[in-house]
């Protein structure tokens, strides 16, 4: 781009460059369409890569190293304590960081992709207009919105830069150890933050307004979760409320609200972790036929296309599933759809993996979904402590749990809990995308002694007969 | 286990076929070599003969089908003798059949289609998912091959292919976006492509009647239209004097009968032809604007259009330039006998550097026909006339004289050839044409 040029024009505008917008522009460009990616970022990767996914699983990872160096002892491995040398943290982070996006911008020149730094806003179905920016206005075929979402503030407060009350990306900038930290919050993003700061040293509590931890989540897989996190914080309070939040000086005073609240006090610092929200408001949308749903989502339909034919939106901003995988999976749909190939978004299984120590993953139906919705389904779980592998890494609280349909036994949902189910989810994806039987699974020969093995011996129950479990229905 | 019999690959770029005849039936004894199926490609229609002896177990696919080549057609009963036609003398290499297979364990006891417990999607694989979308299908009306009511890629193609059927007999109205629809649902368009505007429904206005669009009506569409879309066609007209070629005809007509030819006025054709070619080449090229390249071809393959029941056809002969107007007669008649009655190969349709279509023994006049891309010029010819004709006699003085004339169109691809040339290709294809002894001459 020819710096100080005014105005524009190309066949795909890309607005957002994390995941979903870069993976809609790669793909756009592999199709042959002019692709122009606009962010406020200097580089593509978006909240993912600089204030979510990337730097809290970097610090996820050292927080495991951490614990496990701690289990190690009753196996007659015993480490010193742990020197946490923020600074050095904060440099591994950032190089990690630099790494994957210094990456993207390769990949985005190979493509031919052209990058602009500035805001879009939309003053019609056809063109934008950009601030901070050296290009004042692209005009478009077809745009795609892929702005991502923002952590949702907490009611009467502001997060401000150095302030006590932060977000998940003010957790990620680990500025500092709090002797005491607040997560408002159960869901993953609360869960793995606390996980990191109380690994790092911070006694943290949690509190959580509803009567559980990772509500949507089937609750025998996050009770060993639970039940770990109780030993690693300081405390867990559910059907807690804040009355009030108040910043003073280097603490924040908090009065919780509750049957089971515990007594009002200060802490630290606070970690708002109560969701996220579409970023859709400032884009000029109404200018556009674009229209939204509850909660400010952009609707589209399963081309990824709005109400508006030139406009499509992927992401966080369409809703659902708030996650990076799925963005990139809608950002290629709408790519395809829009270079003229018949794509839809049909996708039966989206995992979702909590990088808690243990990690929980589902993917597909949910024991909970199934009920609601009278689906009939057979379930069955085979407990890790009949696992090998489980056993040589002393982790037998884990779980893997199926979901089949009751007459073909086609797997419908797969849920696991314990360590690296990151991996392990795959196959069970895979399987259900692909229609696959239990059966299908016990017939697929499983590497001895892996934790894979779980998968298999789960559906070996529904046929009657699992290797290292006694199945209630013998054949 | 049975032994499967597929859609045989016809020939460059045939890939699929639509089933015209069935000539056998399930349980019957067939011979290798013995006829079981009458295909259509776009270009001919081809007796496919059984590669196996043995018994016929399944017949899958029935007159009107559409079939992919690589789809399994037939099915033979296991004691079938696999005998591998072409390469009879080489060692089959495909698997034999094994008694092994039929002992195999039978399939899981219970099978069921169809579970009322199955309320989601139609279980199928993300690839099976997206070819049904390719091919416009619903997956909810595929009936499943796969295991407990799975949808396979196979299941999609085989109802795509029925329902392509059905929908060119029904002459099924193109789906407008309705404008409502759009208040509530997000619009789905189709952008880039650009689309026909649908037709209005004609049977509001009086009784219609639907014919499918198939086979070599659709094969014709499509080169016609690639052509007409990619050549800037221009024509040259002009008339040949052809009493005294004529007179030679008549004369030499029977004795060219005896030996089994019909020495008609397009066998003269092909000669005057292939002596403007060799002077000027361009018209025997291709232009490759891909490469950016005029490929010159140095051979004459002259394709003749020959009218069928079904339709268009344009058999080609081979290396007209060495042969004889005797064997060109023969040749001729028994290549446009066997075009008619749909008994051409495909490969006797391929390969021509230039065409040449005679209207004149079905009354045409002059007319413009369109080249056959991708050659770069066509002859059309209409039917002679007598006709009043000012010439100079031998004294030096003007006179009206009495001459067989016939149009002669010479239609052009003017990215490769310009007028000048036509002109003087028309005009050497005219007098070979005028001057018989000069014609033979140049043969020699």
């Amino acid at each position: 781009m020819v710096m100080g040029e005014l105005s524009l024009d190309t066949q795909l505008l890309v607005i957002g460059s994390g995941p979903g917008g870069y993976a809609a522009a790669f793909r756009a460009a592999d199709l042959g369409l002019e692709v122009t990616m606009v962010d406020t970022d200097d580089r593509p990767g978006g909240e993912c890569l600089f204030r979510g996914c990337i730097p809290s699983k970097t610090l996820l990872y050292l927080a495991e190293l951490i614990h496990d160096a701690k289990r190690a002892a009753p196996m007659g491995l015993t480490f010193g304590e742990p020197k946490i040398d923020l600074d050095a943290m904060r440099q591994w982070k950032k190089k990690v960081m630099d790494r994957l996006a210094d990456g993207l911008v390769t990949l985005s020149q190979k493509r031919g992709v052209e990058r602009i730094r500035g805001k879009a806003v939309f003053e019609g179905s056809n063109s934008v207009i950009l601030r901070d920016s050296d290009v004042r206005h692209i005009r478009f075929r077809h745009a795609i919105v892929a702005t991502g979402s923002s952590p949702i503030v907490f009611p009467g407060t502001t997060f401000n830069k150095g302030g006590r009350i932060i977000s998940s990306a003010g957790a990620l900038e680990l500025n500092d150890i709090p002797e005491t930290l607040l997560v408002i919050g159960g869901g993953y993003v609360g869960l793995e933050l606390g996980s990191v700061y109380a690994s790092l040293g911070s006694r943290v509590t949690l509190v959580e307004q509803s009567d559980r931890l990772m509500t949507g989540v089937d609750r025998d897989l996050v009770k060993p979760l639970q039940n770990r996190l109780k030993t690693l914080f300081k405390s867990i309070h559910l059907n807690v409320t804040i009355k009030s939040l108040t910043e003073d000086g280097e603490k924040v005073e908090v009065a919780f609200d509750g049957k089971q609240a515990p007594p009002d006090q200060s802490f630290d610092r606070v970690l708002i972790a109560i969701g996220r929200k579409p970023n859709t408001l400032d884009l000029g949308l109404e200018n556009t036929g674009v229209k939204l749903a509850d909660r400010d989502f952009i609707r589209v339909d399963n081309s990824q296309c709005t109400h508006d034919s030139s406009i499509y939106a992927v992401g966080d901003v369409v809703g659902g599933f708030m996650l990076a995988h799925k963005a990139q999976y809608e950002g290629k749909i709408a790519a395809e759809v829009i270079a003229g190939k018949p794509s839809i978004f049909d996708a039966r299984a989206i995992p979702a993996v909590v990088f808690t120590d243990p990690q929980v993953a589902w993917c597909g139906l949910t024991e909970e979904s199934a009920k609601k919705e009278n689906r009939i389904v057979k379930i069955h779980r085979f407990p890790w402590k009949y696992s090998g592998r489980a056993i040589t890494m002393d982790a037998p609280e884990g779980m893997t749990k199926m979901i089949v349909d009751a007459e073909s036994e086609r797997i419908l949902g797969l849920g696991i809990v314990g360590r690296d189910t990151e991996g392990l989810i795959a196959e069970g994806a895979l399987a259900i995308e692909m229609g696959a039987l239990a059966q299908d699974i016990a017939l697929t020969i499983h590497a001895h002694p892996t934790l894979s093995e779980t998968e298999m011996e789960t559906a070996e129950i529904f046929l009657g007969s699992a290797t290292h479990i006694i199945s209630p229905n013998k054949k | 286990m049975a032994r499967e019999f597929k859609m045989p690959d016809l020939g460059e770029g045939i890939h699929e076929g639509e089933i015209l005849k069935v000539f056998i039936s399930e349980g019957d004894h067939v011979n290798e070599g013995d006829p079981l199926l009458e295909v259509e490609t776009d270009k001919a229609a081809v007796e496919i003969p059984s590669p196996f002896t043995g018994i016929v177990e399944k017949i899958l696919v029935k007159t009107g089908d559409m079939v992919k080549v690589g789809e399994v057609l037939i099915t033979f009963s296991k004691e079938s003798q696999a005998q591998d036609k072409k390469k009879s003398g080489a060692i089959a290499k495909e698997p034999k059949p094994v008694a092994k297979d039929t002992e195999e364990k039978a399939e899981p006891s219970e099978k069921i289609t169809g579970s009322k417990a199955g309320q989601g999607p139609v279980p199928a694989s993300p690839s099976t998912r997206r070819l049904a979308g390719e091919l416009n299908v619903d997956l909810r009306e595929v009936p499943p091959s796969g295991p407990s009511g799975l949808v396979t890629a196979e299941d999609i193609q085989k109802f795509a292919e029925k329902q392509k059927g059905k929908t060119e007999e029904k002459s099924s109205k193109p789906e407008m976006p309705s404008p409502e629809a759009s208040e509530d649902q997000p619009r789905k368009t189709n952008v880039v492509q650009l689309s026909v505007p649908p037709l209005p429904d004609f049977s509001k206005w009086g009784p219609v009647e639907t014919i499918p669009f198939r086979s070599l009506r659709r094969a014709t569409a499509r080169q016609m239209a690639l052509s007409w879309s990619q050549i800037p066609h221009v024509s040259n007209q002009d008339l040949a004097d052809i009493t005294k070629l004529e007179a030679f005809r008549r004369k030499q007509k029977t004795k060219i009968a005896e030996k089994g030819g019909n020495l008609t006025l397009t066998v003269f054709a092909l000669k005057a032809v292939v002596t403007a070619l060799k002077a000027y080449p361009y018209f025997n090229s291709s232009l490759d604007t891909n490469s950016g390249e005029i490929i010159l071809k140095n051979y004459y393959h002259i394709g003749v259009a020959v009218n069928s029941n079904e339709g268009l056809m344009v058999p080609v002969i081979r290396d007209v330039d060495r042969k004889s107007i005797s064997q060109l007669a023969i040749e001729l008649f028994d290549m446009a006998a066997r075009a008619r009655e749909r008994k051409i190969g495909i490969e006797e349709l391929q390969g021509g550097t230039f065409t040449i279509t005679n209207a004149g023994p079905m009354g045409g006049g002059y007319f413009s026909p369109i080249i056959n891309y991708p050659e770069v010029a066509i002859l059309g010819l209409g039917q002679a006339r007598m006709q009043p004709v000012v010439r100079q006699n031998n004294d030096g003085n003007q006179e009206i004289v009495i001459r067989l004339m016939m149009p002669v169109v010479l239609c052009f691809d003017h990215r490769v050839v310009d007028g000048v040339d036509a002109i003087r290709f028309t005009r050497m294809v005219i007098e070979a044409l005028e001057d018989p002894e000069e014609l033979f001459l140049n043969m020699i």
